[in-house]
């Protein structure tokens, strides 16, 4: 006894599995995140820190700032070229980057990041009604 | 092969690796390592895995031998083990999809103890080895789901669930996801056993050390990516998801963990169909497990069964017929 | 003859521990004790196998052939190439170590080798060299060694201390089966002519003869009329005993292990007394056989050609005595064959009709390709169905521990059969502890060909675990007796329990039927049984002088 049969529908059963990504994505044009910068921070040219530092660190940068006004009490946070800013998300952060929606989501939806961010802050204007 | 030998010579496997795609990264190799090799792996997975199975679907079975764990189905009011010992394929497939999915046969697993006076032998229960397999082998299954978010573009919704599952704890920025710490622990427990149970340390090769050290790499590069060194993920994802579209690009920017992490995934893939990883298919054609025990009431096919010499009965008459006769005993030809 | 240590020096031995040196760098010694006598030419001879010489292990020389590497090899790749068990259990071992302390050659012994994952090993060091492209290309590091002249010298030791008893497949989480390993190194070790004798010679004899130990017609007939006049001593009752006959009900095959010695032959006049009863009453017809005069099958520890050569018997003369169906004994690994081998290698048996008990009217619906039935499936049919008066108290001097036997076990699924019919025929049954018995339970340490008295230090050590489980339930429920369905059990038992728990004795299920069996006579009060199978008295007799009247 072979159980060829069994085996066979195993094996293609099993490879189409496992190829998942590959055939999920056929006929899907991903489009790629094209996060915007507001005419605002376009203007200030650098951000708190650098800009390969902010891609993969905002979120550190975050957590730190919120929990050393929440549990520190200092708002002054020395930044880039020794800049100093006033660690708040809605007064700093979404000063410039005021669309939520073409720069924060932008990228967070692509990579499938849900940030808790707007479960205490109010998210801005423009993103509402939009939803 | 001594534990020594069999230990260093795969760790320093691995640690020569992580080497190589170190020295690749800063010779700007990265169109290698992170597009060129995974294509290679992926392709050696699955040509060498058709090939491992199809080489073991050529070997007929040609004996029903399933190892019966329960009772037989016999008379009618006898109560038969389904289970144990199915008598339909219906049942052999249960059978084998409850192996697979909840290691069955390990769960039995006993520990033998020896009272020298006496002497007393106890057998005690013991679960551990199937605890840190089921949760190695669920880690990293729920591992590789949620990886998915890097390889499609919608994410499917069962991947957002499993995320959201699994950073449940909401533990610190990004999310701690409890499966790579899991799976990480778990790697961890089946080295240490291999390390420090005598019997177990003296069996080892180095291919048993080589995927754990290969996987646990792997686990702790990522954990390392995700909340200590982090990389630029959208990058990324830009890389992985071109992989997948075939429409490879490499942007700028990645850090090197991310090439120490996938160029050790490659290998990986690569080496799968060399190994005793193919365990993962092999368990749906054991034949102790997948066959029912039903060869007394259905005749199994042995495609080569062969031709015998045999005794003939007449033979044996032409030998002992005299003798046969003087005894009583009846005969063909008087 | 080897020096059997006396059972605390034995147990002191024992260190579960292994040694430092890696396995791959030592060697077995052939200590006299451990290992079965090697096969004699004349039995090669009758059978036609290769290198036909006399085999002495403990030789420097082994006289293999010259290309001996080669034969075996080719050997390896031909077996490979037919058997998907053998193939996937070279490749899928993961060496977790569930199965290390599962053989009972480990448990009782604590050589490293004797853990089924490193007997597998030993083979599938040799499959990595030669088959396999890593083991062709990096040769040690992935774990591939040479087969060299010491190496097979190492494989045939430890091929040789398995029983096949597949306890180790129940716990394997892929179901890996040293026994199906070990079947398969022993066929190669055939091929260079290195069997024991133990396993050797019983399948010579088998084909010559009929049975295991190549007693002839004539003998057979004077051995049972011997059982026949011991039976009647007991019950008064002169067995009928046709061989050969044609047109019979059935034909009735029991091991010879049945027929040739204590206590096997108490299980043999208990089958008797079944039969003739049957016979007196409800007009049931039999035939023994002195052509198939075997159930078991060497042949199972030799080889697949071997197997089925000898086994092709039992439908051969089932077929020349025009019976309607084939009634099997008490035996384990013959139950092994009859179950997952019979019909495959020499089926259909379409000559034969569907197994029916003419008593009950039960058709046995799961054995109606092979045509075989387990005579406790058929006993427990009858008692269920209230057609054999029994007498539970003439069994009450024992008190009764059942032995799952490894081939109806795990080759088989054979566990609630016997114990229904031990309920009904005893009152006082106590099971071993849970661990030690069905899938789980351990062999008699002398299964597979190794049972032979130079082999004694291994059997006692295999033998270890079983009899330190009936040793726990005689000291917990007084039980003195074991019953067991297996002639190879039957007969090693005995020395085994005289060795770790003497106070047990050892008896086949149908001894036990035996004497609860109420005869006619007895029914209608015209005699009185006073003792047992074996002339012991029963409960209530004691006093009485003498046994025999």
């Amino acid at each position: 006894m072979y159980d060829g049969g069994k085996i066979l529908t195993g094996l293609i059963l099993g490879v189409v599995l496992l190829t998942f990504p590959f055939w999920y994505n056929l006929g899907r044009a991903a489009k790629m995140p094209e996060p915007e910068l507001t005419a605002k921070a376009k203007q200030a040219k650098y951000c708190v820190e650098p800009k390969s530092y902010m891609k993969a660190y905002h979120m550190d940068l975050l957590n730190k700032w919120r929990d050393e006004v929440v549990r520190g009490g200092s708002r002054i946070y020395v930044g880039f070229k020794a800049k100093e800013y006033d660690m708040s998300l809605q007064n700093t952060c979404l000063k410039c980057h005021e669309n939520k929606k073409k720069f924060c989501d932008e990228c967070h939806n692509f990579a499938d990041v849900k940030p808790y961010c707007w479960e205490c802050h109010l998210e801005p204007k423009e993103a509402k009604g939009e939803k | 092969m001594s534990f020594n030998f069999s230990f260093y010579f795969a760790l320093f496997t691995v640690v020569g690796l992580i080497a190589v795609v170190l020295i690749g990264v800063g010779a700007h190799l990265q169109f290698l390592f992170g597009v060129v090799i995974p294509y290679l792996a992926v392709l050696i997975f699955f040509v060498g895995l058709l090939y491992r199975v199809v080489k073991w679907a050529r070997s007929p079975v040609p004996f029903r031998i399933p190892t019966t764990c329960g009772q037989q189905k016999s008379l009618p009011w006898i109560k038969y083990n389904k289970l144990e010992s199915p008598f339909t394929n219906f049942w052999a497939a249960v059978r084998v999809a409850l192996e697979v999915l909840c290691f069955r046969s390990l769960f039995r697993n006993t520990k033998v103890v020896l009272t020298k006076g006496g002497p007393k032998l106890s057998y005690f229960s013991d679960k551990w080895l199937w605890l840190g397999a089921i949760v190695f082998h669920y880690s990293f299954l729920v591992v590789l789901l949620r990886h998915l978010r890097f390889f499609t573009q919608p994410v499917p919704s069962f991947v957002q669930l499993l995320e959201k599952v699994d950073g449940f704890f909401e533990i610190g920025v990004p999310g701690l996801f409890v499966s790579g710490v899991v799976l990480f622990v778990a790697v961890t427990y089946l080295l240490l056993r291999r390390i420090t149970i005598p019997q177990l340390r003296y069996i080892s090769l180095p291919a048993d050390y080589f995927p754990l050290f290969t996987i646990m790499a792997i686990a702790f590069t990522g954990i390392l990516m995700r909340y200590f060194f982090k990389v630029d993920i959208v990058a990324v994802k830009k890389l992985t998801l071109s992989l997948v579209t075939f429409h490879p690009e490499v942007p700028e920017g990645i850090g090197g963990l991310f090439y120490v992490h996938i160029f050790l995934v490659s290998v990986l893939f690569a080496y799968f169909p060399f190994s005793k990883l193919m365990h993962m298919a092999g368990v749906f054609l054991s034949p102790t497990r997948n066959l029912p025990n039903n060869s007394r009431a259905a005749r199994h096919i042995n495609p080569w069964n062969p031709v015998v010499k045999v005794h003939t009965y007449e033979e044996y008459e032409d030998e002992f017929r005299e003798k046969m006769k003087a005894a009583g005993i009846p005969v063909e030809k008087e | 003859m080897a020096k059997l240590p006396k059972p605390d020096e034995l147990v002191k031995s024992i260190d579960y521990t292994p040694p430092e040196k890696p396995w791959m760098e030592t060697k077995p010694e052939f200590i006299p004790g451990t290992y079965g006598y090697g096969v004699k030419a004349k039995n090669l001879k009758i059978l036609g196998f290769p290198n036909q010489r006399d085999f002495y292990p403990s030789d420097e020389d082994w006289q293999l052939p010259e290309n001996w590497k080669e034969i075996f090899l080719e050997g390896m790749e031909d077996r490979l190439n037919r058997f998907r068990s053998f193939r996937l259990f070279m490749d899928i071992c993961v060496r977790c170590g569930a199965c290390a302390d599962k053989c009972h050659y480990f448990i009782g012994g604590g050589d490293p080798k004797n853990m089924p994952v490193l007997r597998a090993e030993l083979l599938r060091s040799i499959y990595r060299r030669y088959f396999t492209a890593s083991g062709k290309i990096l040769g040690k590091v992935a774990g591939a060694r040479d087969l060299t002249y010491d190496v097979f010298k190492e494989l045939w030791y430890y091929l040789y201390q398995c029983s096949e008893c597949r306890r180790c497949s129940v716990f394997c989480p892929y179901g890996i089966d040293t026994c199906e390993i070990t079947m398969m190194g022993r066929e190669l070790m055939n091929l260079l002519g290195c069997n024991v004798n133990w396993a050797g010679e019983p399948v010579a004899n088998c084909y010559r003869t009929g049975n295991h130990l190549g007693i002839e017609p004539q003998g057979i007939k004077s051995i049972f009329e011997f059982l026949r006049d011991e039976l009647e001593d007991i019950t008064g009752v002169h067995v009928d005993l046709p061989f050969n006959q044609k047109g019979a009900d059935v034909l009735f095959i029991v091991p010879s292990g049945s027929y040739f010695a204590d206590p096997g032959t108490y299980t043999m006049e208990g089958e008797f007394l079944l039969l003739h009863y049957l016979k007196e009453k409800y007009g049931f017809t039999y035939t023994f056989s002195t052509y198939a005069s075997e159930g078991g099958n060497f042949g199972l520890f030799t080889s697949n050609e071997a197997m089925k050569r000898l086994n092709a018997k039992m439908y051969a003369e089932a077929k020349r005595l025009g019976v309607k169906w084939i009634l099997g004994g008490e035996c384990g690994h013959m139950w092994r064959v009859i179950h997952q081998y019979m019909a495959t290698m020499n089926g259909p048996a379409d000559f034969l009709e569907v197994p029916r008990n003419p008593i009950t009217g039960t058709v046995f619906e799961h054995a109606k390709e092979t045509k075989m039935v387990h005579i406790c499936e058929f006993t427990a049919d009858l008692i269920r169905h209230g057609k054999l008066p029994l007498d539970k108290s003439r069994n009450d001097h024992w008190v009764v521990t059942y032995h799952d036997s490894c081939n109806p076990s795990r080759g088989m699924g054979f566990f609630e059969e016997p114990r229904y019919v031990i309920k009904s025929v005893c009152n006082n049954f106590y099971e071993m502890p849970e661990n030690t018995i069905r899938e789980k339970t351990f062999c008699c340490g002398s299964g597979a060909g190794l049972g032979s008295d130079e082999n004694i230090i291994t059997r006692m050590r295999g033998g270890l675990p079983r009899a330190n489980a009936v040793k726990y339930v005689h000291e917990k429920y007084g039980v003195n007796i074991l019953a067991c369905i297996c002639a190879i059990d039957r007969a090693s038992f005995p020395p085994l329990f005289e060795y770790w728990v003497p106070e047990v004795d050892c008896c086949g299920i149908h001894e036990l039927v035996g004497n609860a069996l109420v005869l006619p006579d007895e029914e209608r009060g015209v005699r009185k049984r006073k003792t047992d199978l074996r002339g012991n008295p029963l409960k209530g007799f004691e006093d009485e002088e003498g046994t025999e009247e």
